[in-house]
Formats: structure tokens, sequence, C-alpha cells
């Protein structure tokens, strides 16, 4: 077995990866000690490595009869102090939503990974970015919130994995990673390297045997007056703590820019094609790309907000971060959307058409 | 009088299943409510043999008994004869 | 005078808030009587379920989690499978295992995994006030069965122990019942049995069924529960050791 933060596959060299493959390898890296899961595409890929990986490094994979098993296999694990994830597609991480909820409750860390695909319902198998909604508000019932990463490129996929165990054990709290069929399926060469790591509190909560030392208790359940009220303070802090300090964006030219277009995951990628391209025609465009999406960049956006500039957002969905810009921008600027639902993707031209419309449009005196 | 038992009263809720399995009939429910407003059982242990049968029913679990010593502790619950567990295959 | 029976420190020396003369009681105090004997408080994590008996933690002195309703066999499957040392029970109600936890128990006893796990049967929904569970019986009246449970209704009592005894996974499977002195020790056996298994390593899930007076919701005294349970839940749920026998 390896140690923690390695892995047999790692090191300096450039490897060739599909996403689904190279954040599987990075759960291996980060610690991950088990694996649970059930198959849904476009996520299949995660569970057939880590079916083959997982054993040789001594941990532990195991195919759930369902979602709802996974996900409380997960919390099962977790609570014994492992470090532990499960991934899936859209349709099963509706289902794993109560266990989300329950893993928040419970202040117990886990990573989850949702390839999203269409929907709603059963959709399609096409890439979407129509579970940001679902990722961004906690998803599942009650008071809570999970961090949420969407990164855009192989590579980044898989240093978020990295970082998501490691604020998963320092919030307690579960982290989702959010990707889709493109980023899932896309070859790209990574290099996986360890990152320095935070500085880990020990778990004393864990269940391990009452041993020499008072009883632990994983509980979700408060039923004395005020009590959940505490606990749900105690979050709310945890959770400014976060907003505050864990907020990461990629923001390009947007000082001077006329026209600013957020986009985030596979879309940045479009969105950042057509910037280029709106640029050597000699429009001042910029862009900002979230990758965390909870914390989102509200201070960011806000304070590009403050300068006359028209706001692009570009979505893989009928607008669901659109509203978080919106929020953020606070009634500063104009903000438009322009989304693909259902397996659409933008093309770079869509978007350089709009943003070329847009700037002209905010030349033309009313 | 072989046996003795001790009947946290404060703590009983009077459910009475204590009474019924005393083979010798030496419990009885108070007419006098404890704090907590049941009705509890009490004993004078008249001919309480020990046997436990009160304790092992209690669902609060808050009779403790006494027996004559001699010399062996006699369990109220015996651990049962050590059978071999079946179907047990060696761990891999 | 000797002290040949006394209250076993893995029991927490607290008042319950279980009903008068509910089983609850009993079936924990066996539990940590089983743990204290076998030595293995140490090393036991105990799942607590939905139900009456959610704050089981609060009455039994090793580490426990509560979890969501009916997932029990699933977490106790994350614990195992990740600490193979450690001795991982669950306790569950008949709605939390025979109804909304049925796929869970289901595939954990087809997967053999190495847990234990006690069933109380008490025939309906304690916690939510005593509506029908799959465990009640024809013409039992609940909440939500006012004319009694009818079989081209609702269907028959599910007999959940019978279904698991068919999966080459499960080791041990028996039924009890806290119906009476006798019966409340065989089911001390039982349980010790149980986690015997679990603690040899033995391959395979083991549980013990324990039909369970819930006198609140069958509107009967504690003393004529017992007697429901013999004259009419056993005629159902027959007692005995269903598989692999101790
Ligand atoms: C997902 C979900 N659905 C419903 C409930 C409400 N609920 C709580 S306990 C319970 C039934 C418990 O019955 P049982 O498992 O038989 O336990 P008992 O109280 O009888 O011991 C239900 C339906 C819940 N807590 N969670
Ligand atoms: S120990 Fe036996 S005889 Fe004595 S009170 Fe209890 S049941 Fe009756
Ligand atoms: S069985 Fe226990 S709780 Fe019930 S009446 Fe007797 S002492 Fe009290
Ligand atoms: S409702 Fe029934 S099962 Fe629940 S505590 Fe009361 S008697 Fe026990
Ligand atoms: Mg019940």
């Amino acid at each position: 077995m390896t140690e923690r933060g390695q892995s047999s596959r790692g090191g300096d060299k450039r490897v060739l990866m599909c996403g689904n493959e190279a954040l599987a390898e990075a759960a291996i890296m980060a610690g991950c000690d088990a694996y649970f899961g059930y198959p849904i595409t476009p996520q299949n890929e995660i569970s057939a490595y880590m079916a083959r990986r997982m054993p040789d490094e001594g941990r532990v994979f195991l195919q759930s009869e369902s979602e709802l098993a996974a996900i409380n296999m997960v919390f099962g694990a977790s609570a014994t102090g492992q470090r532990t994830m499960t991934s899936s597609s859209s349709p099963g991480i509706s289902l794993m939503q109560e266990g989300i909820s329950y893993l928040a409750g419970a202040e117990l860390p886990a990573v989850v990974v949702n390839v999203m695909r269409g929907g709603p319902g059963l959709g399609n198998i096409a890439p979407s970015q129509g579970d940001y909604f679902q990722a961004t508000r906690g998803g599942g019932h009650g008071d809570y919130r999970t961090i949420v990463f969407g990164p855009s490129s192989v590579q980044e996929l898989a240093d978020c994995m990295l970082l998501a165990f490691d604020l998963a054990d320092l919030y307690r709290m579960p982290v989702m990673v959010l990707a889709d069929g493109i980023l899932g399926q896309m070859m790209e060469p990574i290099v996986l390297k360890e990152k320095p790591r935070r500085d880990l509190p020990a778990k004393e909560w864990a269940l391990t045997g009452a041993e020499g030392r008072p009883q632990n208790i994983v509980r979700s359940l408060w039923l004395g007056e005020g009590v959940l009220e505490e606990l749900n303070c105690t979050l709310r802090d945890r959770y400014e703590q976060i907003q505050k300090n864990e907020v990461i964006c990629e923001q390009h030219d947007v000082d001077d820019a006329e026209i600013v277009v957020v986009a985030y995951g596979v879309a940045a990628r479009i969105v950042c094609a057509a910037v280029q391209k709106a640029k050597q025609d000699g429009i001042k465009a910029g862009w900002i790309r979230p990758v965390t999406l909870w914390p989102f960049p509200i201070e960011q956006i806000s304070k590009a907000a403050d300068e006359l500039r028209i706001f692009l957002v570009v979505e893989m969905s009928n607008g669901q971060m659109v509203e978080d810009v919106r929020l953020a921008v606070s009634g500063k600027a104009p903000v438009v959307f322009y989304g693909r639902p259902g397996g659409g993707v933008p093309t770079v031209d869509e978007i350089f058409e709009l943003i070329k419309q847009l700037t002209l449009r905010s030349k033309t005196p009313i | 009088m072989a046996g003795k038992i001790v009947i946290n009263s404060e703590r009983c809720k009077g459910c009475g299943l204590c009474v019924v399995v005393c083979p010798r009939k030496t419990i009885v429910i108070s007419g006098i409510s404890n704090k907590n407003g049941y009705f509890p059982a009490q004993t004078d242990n008249g001919d309480c043999t020990g046997c436990a049968a009160c304790a092992v029913v209690c669902p609060e679990a808050i009779i403790e008994v006494l027996r004559e010593g001699s010399g062996r502790v006699i369990v109220a619950i015996e651990p049962g004869k050590e059978k071999k567990p079946t179907l047990t295959k060696e761990k891999a | 005078m000797k002290t040949v029976f006394e209250r076993t420190p893995t029991l927490k020396d607290c008042p319950t808030h279980y009903c008068p003369g509910c089983g609850h009681g009993i079936a924990h105090r066996l539990i940590a009587e089983t743990i204290d004997e076998l030595g293995i408080r140490g090393r036991t994590i105990g799942i607590a379920p939905v139900g009456c008996a959610v704050l089981a933690y609060d009455y039994l002195d090793v580490d426990m989690i509560e979890v969501a309703h009916g997932r029990a066999p699933a977490v106790a499957t994350g614990m195992k499978r990740t600490n193979p040392d450690k001795i991982i029970f669950s306790y569950q109600g008949d709605g939390d295992l025979a109804s909304i936890g049925a796929g869970e128990i289901l595939h954990a006893g087809h997967r053999g995994e190495q847990i234990t796990v006690i069933f109380i049967n008490n025939a309906v929904f304690g916690m939510t006030g005593g509506q029908m569970a799959p465990t009640t019986m024809l013409e039992q009246v609940t909440a939500t069965t006012p004319k009694g449970r009818t079989a081209a209704g609702e269907g028959y009592p599910l007999q959940v122990a019978e279904l698991l005894v068919t999966l080459p996974g499960t080791i041990y499977v028996e039924r009890c019942a806290l119906s009476s002195v006798a019966q409340v020790r065989n089911t001390k056996k039982a349980i010790k049995h149980a986690f015997e298994l679990q603690l040899s390593g033995a391959q395979g899930l083991s549980l013990v069924e324990v039909l369970s007076p819930c006198p609140t919701y069958w509107r009967l005294s504690p003393a004529k529960a017992m007697e429901w349970i013999e004259s009419h839940m056993t005629k159902v749920f027959p007692l005995g050791q269903l598989k692999g026998g101790r």
C-alpha cells in the first residue's frame, strides 16, 4: 500500500489520461482509502479504473447496489476516519442527496464526483451543466452547503481532487467535483504531482472503537431546544470562513474590458477561444472563470462590475450560474445569458458573434 | 429468604412485567407514584429466591438481584453451552 | 449475599425514553451484556436506526453512529470493508429494515458482509405513531390500517428472516422473542452467538430477529403485549434458528 499523497503512477512525468481516469488516479494519490459507486454513463471509466487500481494499492473498491447505498457506504467509511469517495452522474447524484445531507449534518468529510449529463429525468448522456443549482444550493434537505469545484481541464480536474480531499477533511463536510461528459472523456497530458498539502487536524471524532476513551458518537439528530440551531450556526460560521478563504477564480483581461464573459468547466474553454477571437477583432473582451462554484467568486465579479461593462454568462444549461453572477453584479451592470441545454454545446463562433453584437449595441447611444 | 432484589424505583416505569414473571409473586405495584409520575414496582422480598426473572424482563434494567452465597456465583443469564460456531470458515 | 444480576457497564446508567414495557430497553441490555462478556467494547462500532431506537447511542456506551432511515447495512458495509478488525453491528426496526431499507439488508446479506444485524420486529412503525409496517399482522389495526390489515389491500406480513435465509451470504439467521423470561434468555444467546461469529471472522452476515413488544401502539398492557407476541406474532413469525445453528 502506498502512503497518502503518493500513487505508484504519480511523479513528475507527463502522462496522457482521460478526465475520468485522471481524477480517479488523483484520488488514489490523495490517499482515498475507499471508493464506493454504482455504474452510470458518462463516468463508468472511474469505477472501472478504481476496480483495477484500488486493490493494487491495498485499498477498498466496492460496487454498491445503488447510489443510495454507495453514499451510505461512504458515510460509514468516513465516520471511521477513512478518506473516501463516490462518483456518479446526474440521476445518481439525485439519489445521493439524502446521504450528502446526512454527511453535512454529521460533519463528515467525503468527496463526491458528478460527471454531469443532460436532464431532467433520465435526460441523455450528453455533456451538461444542468446540475449547478443542485450542487451549489446544497441539493438535499436542510440548511447546508457543499464546496463545489468546476474544473475545465484534465489537469485541473486532477488538481481539484487533491484539494477536495483536503478541504473535506479540514472543514468536515462533503465536497463535490463537477465535470461533464466532455471533460470525463477528454484525453490530455497531465502531470500527477503532489501539491503542498493543508495542515489537517487529527480526526478525534472518528469511530474507531472506544478503547480507553469515552464513546464517540456521529449523529445528525439534535432534538434539544436550540441545539440544532447552534450546530447550524457553527456550520454557518464555517461556511463564512470557506467563502473568505477558499475561492478560486481565474480572471483574464478584465481591467480594460468592455465585455466580460463568465463561464466554468468545459464552457469556459469555449469562451476562452471566443474571447481570443474577439480580441483579434479589436474588441476589448475579458473573461472570468470560477473554479470554485461554491464558494462563488462574489467579490471578484462584484469588483469587475464596478466599471460599466457588459457581463455575458455562458452555460451548458438554461441558466443557473447566471443567477449567482447577477447577485454578485447586484444591478451594477447588465448581465446577458447564453446557454445551450440538454447536451447542446455552444460553439466558439456562436459566442464570438454574441460578443460582437453585444459590444456593438453597447456603443449605440440609446 | 434466599434471594433479594433492589429496585431503583425512581427510574421504574411501572410496566409491571417484573410483577407478572416473578414465580414467588413477591413484587407489587406501589400506590404512590415516583417523581416521574409512574407507580413503581416494590417488594418486601418475602419469598424471593434470587432467580432474577424480574431483572431479565425489566426494560429499564433497574433491578439488581442478590442471592445467598454458596461460594459460586450463579449468573442469571447463562452464557449458553459454548458450542463451536457452525458454518464458520477460517478467515483467508 | 452476592450480587447475581446487575447493570452491565456498557449499558449507561440512565433512564430510557422508551414507553413502559417497550422491548427496545431489553434488547439494548442484551447487546450491552454481550459486548461486555466478549470484552469487545474497545473495538465495537454500533449503528442506530431511524425509529424509536434512534437514540440507542445514549444508552449503549460504545462508538456509535446514527444513520439515514433504512441505510444501516450500507453504512455497516462501508465501515467493515475499511475496518475489518472492528466489530460492526446495526440495530434496526422493522420499518427501517423491512420497509425503506429492504434493498440495503438484502444486498448486504447477498454480499455476505461480515456484520451483525439486530432486527427489532414490533409489527408497527413505533416512532411515527403506530402506522402499518411490512411486518404488521393481518387484521392488526394500526394508524394507517384503521380497519385492520388485509392481504388484498396491503399484502401479507413480510418474513424478512426467511428471505435472507435463501442468500448464500448469510451465515446465521435466528428469530427470537422477548415474550417471556425464557425467550429473553434465548434471545441473549442468539445475539451473543451472532457477535461471536463476527469475532471469529466467519464469512457472512448474521441476523437476529427479535419479536419485541410495542405496548403503546398495540394498545395493550405490557403484560398483554408479551402474551400477544406468543399468541399472534409467533404464528406468522415462527421462532427458531432458521439458518446456522448455535
Ligand atoms: C426518509 C425518511 N422517511 C420517513 C421517516 C419517518 N420515520 C421515522 S421512524 C419511521 C418508522 C420507524 O419504524 P421502525 O423501523 O419499525 O422502528 P420502531 O419505531 O417501530 O422501533 C419513519 C417512517 C424518516 N425519518 N426518514
Ligand atoms: S428474583 Fe425471582 S423471586 Fe426474587 S423478586 Fe425477582 S422474580 Fe421474584
Ligand atoms: S419491570 Fe422494571 S420498569 Fe417495569 S415495573 Fe418492574 S422494575 Fe419497574
Ligand atoms: S412507541 Fe412502541 S416501540 Fe416506540 S418506545 Fe413506545 S413502545 Fe417502544
Ligand atoms: Mg417497528
